[in-house]
């Protein structure tokens, strides 16, 4: 017989070689080496922490008490697994976009970044889980006591083994999962460790199962009849029960804290799950597979009485066989230690970051961004965590006194977490799902499983055998085992079938009834419809530069390194060198989930919003949420808006070019115009003076015409000249204003003389003389210049047969308007636009002026503090000019 | 270009489309099956409550040829389960536009 020390021994031998497979597992994780570690198999095996000492040791006490109904456990997760197609992928999915750390930072996630609601979850989880902890210290301690009872020393002492497996466990969970505080980071250590726990206990239970059918009963067919010949020999299972836990391990096997985080937290690859449909479905068949001849040889050989929770031990050991014993043992440890393990790690990620680092977020408000490291915080509070569930755990089991069977405690924790599951089902696949409701329905499942399963379960302590018997107050109807009257029912079928209905129904009544926040739109729709646009939510509107304060919080929560990383890539993203990032609403929602991989998405969205103060959904979020139709019609109309802007830009340019090219002939033309017309006069110069020069006896009479032609020649030059130096004066503002006063009627007059002196057939000109009595003070010689100019052009270009000029003048508002129309063709529309130009002359033919006229009118016009400007659609050439009356009081 | 005259030889552009078409088609009614075998799963579990009871005359059906029944059937399960992996990945992998994949979603 193996001694208590040996067995000691042993077990500190497979410790001290999970410590090694873990620190050899992060070690090379960390080297960059170990491709398989990230493997499907590793992954599938991760999984199995499913097989507590529950399953090791108490689906054979469940089989030697109810036949086959043990499978039911097995069941639900397969179903579950053979459906990852549309369930775990989703959910995988979801966990991986939105770097989820927990259940209950996902279940917060969906509803809004909710606190509260992660604050429930979290508490729900941890009185689920604590029982859940304390059975499998339990088991630890059943088991040793076995080989206790059988070593002579009677040295063992259990209250002691129990304190020190918890805190063996508290430190292998604290040491390797608490290492890096990115839970997206995955604890390569742990899930190896895990992985190999998952081997060893799946061969310590074929070991038994082989010895029992080939070394005990002798085979397979001897083995069928023994059990047809058992006391369970017959079929017969409460069809409740089986529907129940089916429906019930296949709900907390998805909604389990510690199946979350070795499913959707560890998961490096979503394509994973295709290998563990399959595979993790077998490793639970060949774990159930020996489970029944087991327990029907325990029947058989062991004395009436002994528990059957331990025959996986009792049997080998019965037979002599200490070794087969030992290894069963080990089994049966590492399903206890790898799931103490792992549910102590997902406990403690979401107390501290939904209970701890809100608190604490909250006491310290602003000086987040000025005071120590955060990530020391929240390691810290881990490593507490871990302490403190580990210890609750033991203090549960020192005042339960272990008394109750295993697969009973391990039920109650399956219906209590179950609670999770119609606001974990409905977030991910009904977008009407809100805030509200998930945590009425939470509190109503939650309420109910404590009041008619975890207090009437805990014994005369808690809730009297009375309150049991006929209600609280002696209300009949409020029984907690037969609610309602629904009486006769196991009372796990009748705590599921009530809390989960009603749960689902609160939730669904209250999530009609609500209405939920922008947030909670916007995640909802992120999480349903995940397939379609795995981006982010829309977030932050930091228009100010935080990026100092943000640079600062995040170096403290992610470390120095990877905060600078962080933010030099988001830098080239931006194209900033050498500073800070802009905090635009893509970078603070990419920051906010870097952050929320390591504090939760709650925390993180507090701690940016703390810094950033923005409001976090904008409007184009809220129209991206409207729908599917909507989003379409929203892209199609900010296309078109886009597309409109574009083609307003293109006619602009076109408009541009068209001009620069008009401004480029005209200059062209404008030389070629220059330089004939200089070359004209210059000709007729030179011919008339030669020949006053060359020839002999001109008469005087011919001397003085060929003078006037070359003095008349000259004269044109000088115009022509004093036009461009005019107009370049006035251009360069050089230009000194003779202010004057005199009435419009006065300057219109010299003008209409001036211009029409000398004409062979001048245009009628038509004035309405009482409107022109308006007081001006301006240089009138300029402003003359500028009639002048536009009557001699209506004289030059007014192509009618009874051409004329129709002046009219009216004081509009504390401005002189003088319209000058003419009854010719006008100006051609696509000249329009030229004719104040320099050098613009509209048709070549018409010998004329250099183009400068208008020019120069235009330039008079800006120096008086007025303007000219054509009139389209007059019937002919219009021109308007106007002129502010600033003196009209003084000049009256 | 549209059509192909009598005596060219067809052209290698709409081939390929025909036969996407009929994997995409393929690969629809794969998913469908993978919907389906949760179903089939739960009803197969659900099979055993209509046997007999313990306690009729008949006395109820043998717990061995109960076992037989459950572990066949969930050895069924996982091969199928298997099978669709398989073909799955063959589907992923012989996926060119990866985003069609993605929206070959429930």
């Amino acid at each position: 017989m193996a001694t208590l020390n040996v067995l000691i021994l042993v077990c500190l031998a497979y410790v001290v070689l999970l410590f090694g497979v873990a620190f050899a597992a992060d070690r090379m994780a960390a080297a960059g080496r170990g491709r398989w570690l990230r493997s499907p198999r590793i992954y599938t095996l991760s999984l199995s922490i499913y097989c507590t000492a529950w399953t090791f040791y108490g689906a054979v006490g469940n089989a030697a008490r109810s036949g086959l109904e043990f499978v039911t456990i097995y069941l639900g997760p397969t179903l579950v697994m053979i459906s990852w197609w549309w369930g775990l992928r989703k959910l995988v999915r979801v966990g991986r976009s939105q770097r989820v750390t927990s259940i209950a930072d996902l279940i917060s996630s969906r509803y809004g970044k909710s606190n509260t609601l992660a604050i429930c979850v979290t508490i729900l989880a941890v009185l689920g889980g604590t029982p859940y902890i304390a059975l499998q210290l339990q088991s630890i301690t059943l088991s040793f006591s076995i080989f206790a009872e059988a070593d002579p020393s009677g040295l063992y002492r259990e209250g002691a083994s129990v304190f020190w497996v918890a805190a063996g466990l508290a430190m292998f969970a604290i040491l390797f999962g608490t290492r890096n505080l990115d839970a997206n980071e995955r604890h390569h250590g742990v899930v190896t460790a895990i992985a190999l726990e998952s081997v060893v206990k799946l061969f310590a239970l074929l070991a038994v199962g082989i010895f029992v059918v080939w070394g005990v009963a002798g085979g397979v067919t001897p083995m069928m009849d023994r059990i047809d010949a058992s006391a369970i020999g017959r079929w017969d299972v409460d069809t409740g029960r089986w529907i129940t836990i089916t429906f019930l391990s296949a709900a907390a096997f998805v909604c389990l804290p510690r199946m979350f985080q070795v499913m959707v937290v560890e998961n490096d690859d979503e394509a994973h799950l295709r290998t563990a449909a399959w595979a993790f479905p077998l490793y639970l068949l060949l774990m159930s597979l020996f489970v029944v001849p087991i327990a029907v040889v325990g029947l058989d050989l062991l004395p009436a009485g002994s528990n059957p929770d331990l025959f996986v031990l009792t049997v080998p050991l019965s037979q002599g066989n200490d070794w087969l014993a030992m290894l069963s043992f080990i089994g049966g440890f590492s399903s206890a230690t790898s799931m103490v393990i792992v549910t102590a790690m997902a406990l403690s990620t979401m107390v501290s970051n939904h209970l701890v680092m809100p608190i604490w977020l909250n006491t310290r408000e602003r000086r987040s961004s000025i005071s120590g490291d955060v990530r020391g915080v929240v390691l810290m509070a881990r490593r507490v965590s871990i302490a403190a569930i580990m210890a609750l755990g033991f203090f549960y089991y020192r005042l339960s006194g272990g008394g109750a069977a295993l697969a009973s405690i391990g039920l109650v924790a399956f219906a209590g977490i179950s609670q999770i599951l119609p606001a974990l089902v409905g977030g991910l696949f009904w977008r009407g799902a809100t805030r509200t409701g998930a945590l009425v329905g939470l509190s109503v499942g939650f309420s109910l499983w404590v009041y008619t399963l975890l207090l009437p379960g805990m014994g005369g302590g808690v809730m009297s055998a009375s309150v049991i018997e006929n209600g609280p107050f002696g209300l009949g109807w409020l029984r907690p085992q037969a609610l309602f009257g629904l009486e006769g029912l196991d009372p796990m079928t009748h705590t599921v079938l009530w809390s989960l209905s009603l749960n689902a129904l609160a939730f669904c009544a209250a999530s009609l009834l609500s209405f939920p926040s922008p947030l909670e739109r916007l995640q909802g729709a992120q999480f349903v419809n995940v397939f379609d646009h795995s981006v982010a939510p829309g977030g932050w509107t930091g228009s100010v530069a935080q990026s100092e304060d943000l640079m600062i919080m995040t170096q403290r929560i992610l470390g120095a390194g990877p905060a600078q990383d962080f933010f030099q890539a988001e830098a080239d993203r931006q194209g900033v060198r050498g500073r800070l990032p802009e905090p635009t609403p893509g970078f603070l929602e990419r920051l906010e989930r870097e952050l929320s991989g390591s504090v939760g998405a709650a925390t993180a969205h507090a701690m940016i919003g703390q810094i950033v103060g923005g409001s976090s959904v904008s409007v184009e979020d809220l129209l991206a949420v409207a729908d599917e139709s909507a989003q379409l019609l929203e892209y199609s109309s900010r296309l078109e808006a886009k597309s409109a802007e574009l083609s307003r830009t293109a006619r602009k340019l076109r408009e541009a070019n068209e001009k620069l090219t008009q401004i480029s002939k005209q200059k062209d033309a404008f030389l070629g115009q220059v330089s004939h017309e200089l070359r004209t006069p210059m000709t007729s110069i030179r011919a008339f003076s030669e020949i006053m020069r060359d020839t002999d006896g001109l008469s005087a009479d011919e001397t003085r015409r060929y003078a006037t032609i070359i003095h008349d020649e000259a004269l044109r030059l000088t115009r022509l000249l004093d036009d461009l130096l005019d107009l370049s004066v006035l251009e360069n503002g050089q230009v000194n204003l003779n202010m004057g006063d005199a009435t419009l009627r006065a300057v219109l007059d010299r003008a209409v003389a001036t211009a029409l002196a000398g004409v062979e057939r001048p245009l009628r000109v038509r004035r309405s003389l009482p409107s022109e009595r308006i007081a001006l003070h301006t240089d009138l010689d300029r402003l003359g210049q500028v009639f002048i100019n536009l009557i001699s052009n209506a004289q030059k270009y007014c192509d009618a047969a009874d051409p004329m000029l129709t002046i009219s003048a009216y004081d509009v508002g504390g401005q002189v308007v003088i319209d000058f129309v003419d009854n010719g063709s006008g100006v051609p529309a696509d000249a329009q636009s030229m004719v104040f130009e320099k050098f613009a002359r509209v048709g070549f033919d018409k010998a004329g002026g250099a183009g400068l006229g208008l020019a120069i009118c235009r330039e008079i016009m800006q120096r008086l503090g007025g303007e000219i400007s054509y009139l389209p659609g007059q019937g002919g050439a219009a021109f308007r000019v106007s002129l502010p009356l600033a003196h009209r009081q003084a000049a009256q | 270009m549209s059509q192909p005259g009598p005596d060219e030889p067809p052209l290698a552009a709409p081939r390929p489309s025909v036969f996407l078409e009929r994997q995409s088609y393929r690969r629809r009614r794969l998913a469908d099956a993978a919907r389906i075998l949760p179903f089939l799963g739960a009803a197969l579990i659900a099979i055993p409550l209509l046997w007999p009871r313990a306690d009729t005359d008949e006395g109820g059906v043998s717990l061995s040829s109960a076992i037989l029944y459950i572990f066949i059937c969930w050895a069924a399960l996982i091969g199928v389960s298997f099978l669709f992996g398989l073909a799955a990945r063959r589907m992923s992998s012989s996926d060119e536009p990866r985003a069609e994949g993605e929206r070959w979603r429930p």
